[in-house]
């Protein structure tokens, strides 16, 4: 009862969460979208700890997704001892990476006075989820050994089942408590997406790669007026 | 030709008296606001002087503005892709300690505090931390301090002087100061858009107000470090950046913006340059000794009925040409060239020109009186208290020649005055001056006219927007049509 609650209720009320909330904040409130930088009042220790823990995070990440994307090449690529090796190796030090900068960042966060001001409750929330959430991982790779082979075979099924809306929790279950808090917290954290600083990373600007360098904007385009075959004046942009 | 029009601004150095009004009119209205304390979107600073935030015109440290490399120009902090290896940490920006850390006095404490044997003081306490503080910096906080080792002798501007001119600059009796009111260029290159991720920073095409959309930004932060001018801050709290609006709502209805309004030696002019937007890149790339050149043959002359034709053909109202005519900026900026833009080396083709102050130039004594000799006519500027490639530091990107051509006409038309005036110099020598000066007594009582007699309205020649367009500039009036005005406004189309 309780696994099928966490491990399928959660997960979609996690997902559903996260899908309708992102799109209602960022289109109804697109002002609260930031990534609430802390810079301005603390440079240097932001240094090791962000850079860090994004590098760490940011590598972990795709890791992650490459293997639920493609997980028979992950499974062919695994079968291959020193492959696996090196994959292992180059994960578990980018988790340690990204360890390291989250500690660095709560440390930051408590030591720093004026950070305290624009700390937020969610903020504690989010700092113990991604600090939880690493930890496990860290265990999990260390007693748990050869993650990239069993994740791509054992728990990725698991993962595509709840995304084809047939959950089949058949192997999970039987898994390690470790493996299944990791697996908890992660659908805690997708949840926390749009409630929280973390909605940065939907707004990373890739978009900047292929846009003019210039940016002008009119309020009464009359070049675009005359062009437009449209009877009415058409959409305005969304910057006003 | 793709014609556009820019409000652009003319401050005359030699009339601001260091009041500081300018920047208090801006604070009451846009930054009197919790994130916001620290920013001074219009500040005045003591030059010489490390300024606000403290060096700011050092590229070294802040990596702002752009750089010419090869025939390219590039964003000096990073442009695409590295600018998105910025976002977690952006080594150059400046933090709050650049500016200050702003602070209330514990006022209450005077009137709260138990008897006891000492009088109660008001201690400060910092905004950010609601602790109490030891202030190290605040607002001008380098006012008027420009003989000071901390303040005067780090200016950036004195890098290529050499050893004997800043000694000079420094020598006691000798020491001399001017005062450099700084706010948004709204320059035709501006590097806070080119730098922006979001897309969130972006030129207005009606009159070239640069603003930054609040509901766009994602707190990116590099906008405040590309600005070369340091003039787009971080809001710590609300996570934004925020920088100079030109006051637009009063711009919209013809008034001038706060800051302008309220100047009392009536320093600041504004009006509109017509500029040719296709030129803007391949004059902003201009050679160094160039540039200040370059960036005035981007403005055209709005009296040409060619300029007219296309400008009108570009949707440029007829308002906003007759304001063109009348734009006092075009006068001293084009017509008269005695002002010049600040910093033309960071390659932003800012649209603020000053008019360099005389003063200190000429204020020189001999015998500890001061010289008032009407002999020699350019000697002055010659041999004046502030080194030539000091002014030219901060006005013309280094060339000293632009600096003493301005020099001699402002200097001419004194002449001139004194001439209509007192009339005690010398005929041979006012028409060396008119001669060697290009002026003629005509120009030169037109630029005593406008930089000594009138009044509001030909200072700021503000083509108001037009009201049936005004409306539209805060929402589309089309959007309401059909509609019954109280719903949300989301106007005929469906959302779900």
């Amino acid at each position: 009862m309780i696994d099928s609650f966490l491990l399928i209720g959660l997960p979609y009320a996690a997902l559903f969460l996260c899908v309708i909330g992102t799109i209602l904040r960022v289109n109804y409130y697109g002002y609260s979208v930031t990534s609430h930088s802390s810079q301005f009042l603390e440079s240097k220790k932001l240094f090791w700890g962000s850079r860090l823990f994004h590098s760490g995070i940011v590598v972990l990440l795709i890791g992650h997704i490459v293997g639920f994307l493609i997980p028979k090449t992950i499974i062919f690529l695994t079968a291959t001892p020193l492959w696996l090796l090196v994959i292992e190796i180059t994960a578990f030090a980018f988790g340690i990476l990204s360890f390291v900068g989250i500690l660095l960042l709560i440390i930051r966060r408590v030591q720093v006075k004026r950070l305290h001001s624009v700390t937020s409750k969610m903020d504690l929330v989010v700092y113990t989820v991604i600090a939880f959430q690493i930890l496990t991982g860290l265990t999990i790779a260390y007693f748990h050994r050869w993650g990239t082979a069993w994740y791509a075979s054992a728990l990725v099924p698991y993962l595509r089942s709840i995304f084809i809306f047939s959950p089949d929790t058949a192997v999970i279950t039987t898994m390690p408590l470790m493996i299944k808090l990791h697996v908890i917290s992660a659908f805690v954290f997708i949840g926390l997406i749009p409630f929280s600083r973390l909605i940065h990373f939907v707004a990373y600007p890739v978009r900047y790669l292929w846009r003019n360098v210039q940016l002008v904007i009119w309020n009464r385009d009359l070049k675009a007026s005359r062009a437009s075959r449209e009877k009415r004046m058409g959409i305005k942009p969304k910057n006003n | 030709m793709d014609i556009r029009s820019q409000i652009a601004m003319v401050f005359h150095l030699d009339k601001c008296i260091g009041c500081h009004t300018c920047s208090v009119a801006c604070k009451n209205i846009w930054t009197d606001r919790k994130g916001a304390e620290y920013m001074w979107w219009n500040n005045v600073e003591t030059k010489p002087g490390t300024g606000y935030p403290t060096k700011w015109e050092d590229q070294s440290i802040y990596k702002g503005g752009w750089v010419k490399n090869g025939d390219k120009l590039e964003l000096r902090v990073a442009g695409k892709p590295t600018g998105l290896t910025k976002l977690f940490h952006n080594p150059d920006m400046p933090v709050m300690d650049d500016y200050y850390e702003p602070w209330v006095y514990d006022y209450d404490h005077l009137f709260e505090a138990p008897a006891g044997d000492d009088q109660p003081s008001a201690r400060a306490i910092s905004l950010v931390t609601g602790e109490p503080m030891d202030i190290k910096g605040g607002p001008n906080w380098d006012d008027d301090l420009s003989g000071t080792p901390d303040y005067g002798r780090q200016d950036v501007n004195l890098r290529n002087l050499t050893a004997e001119d800043q000694e000079a600059m420094f020598q006691l009796e000798r020491m001399t100061m001017q005062y450099l009111p700084r706010m948004c260029n709204h320059c035709l290159n501006p590097t806070c858009v080119a730098a922006c991720p979001s897309g969130a920073v972006y030129k207005r095409g009606e009159d070239g107000v640069v603003l930054i959309s609040q509901d766009k930004c994602r707190g990116w932060r590099l906008c405040v470090t590309a600005c070369p001018y340091k003039k787009t801050y971080y809001n710590w709290t609300s996570g934004k950046s925020e920088k100079c609006v030109l006051c637009y709502p009063r711009l919209e209805s013809g008034q001038a913006p706060a800051c302008m309004h309220s100047c009392v030696g009536r320093i600041r002019y504004l009006g509109v340059l017509l500029y040719d937007a296709d030129k803007i890149k391949e004059f902003a790339s201009a050679p160094e000794d160039q540039l200040i050149d370059r960036q005035l043959d981007i403005y055209l002359n709005p009296f040409d009925e060619k300029v007219i034709r296309e400008a009108k053909k570009n949707g440029i109202a007829d308002s906003t040409i007759e304001a063109a005519q009348k734009s006092p900026v075009y006068k001293f900026v084009k017509e008269w060239r005695i002002a010049l833009p600040l910093h033309a080396e960071f390659r932003t083709l800012p649209s603020l020109f000053y008019v360099p102050p005389m003063l200190p130039v000429m204020g020189k004594m001999t015998d500890g009186i001061y010289e008032s000799n009407t002999e020699n006519l350019w000697g002055k500027i010659e041999d004046s208290r502030v080194p030539m490639q000091y002014m030219a530091n901060l006005f013309s990107a280094g060339n000293e020649e632009k600096i003493r051509e301005v020099m001699r006409k402002l200097m001419a038309v004194r002449y001139h005055r004194r001439q209509v005036t007192v009339n005690d110099i010398d005929d041979e020598l006012i028409q060396h001056a008119y001669k060697s000066t290009g002026l003629t007594p005509d120009i030169a009582d037109a630029i005593y006219r406008l930089t000594s007699l009138v009044k509001y309205d030909e200072r700021f020649v503000i083509p108001a927007a037009h009201r049936e367009e005004a409306i539209e500039m805060i929402e589309s009036t089309d959007d309401r049509k059909g509609s019954s005005g109280f719903n949300e406004n989301k106007g005929y189309k469906r959302v779900f």
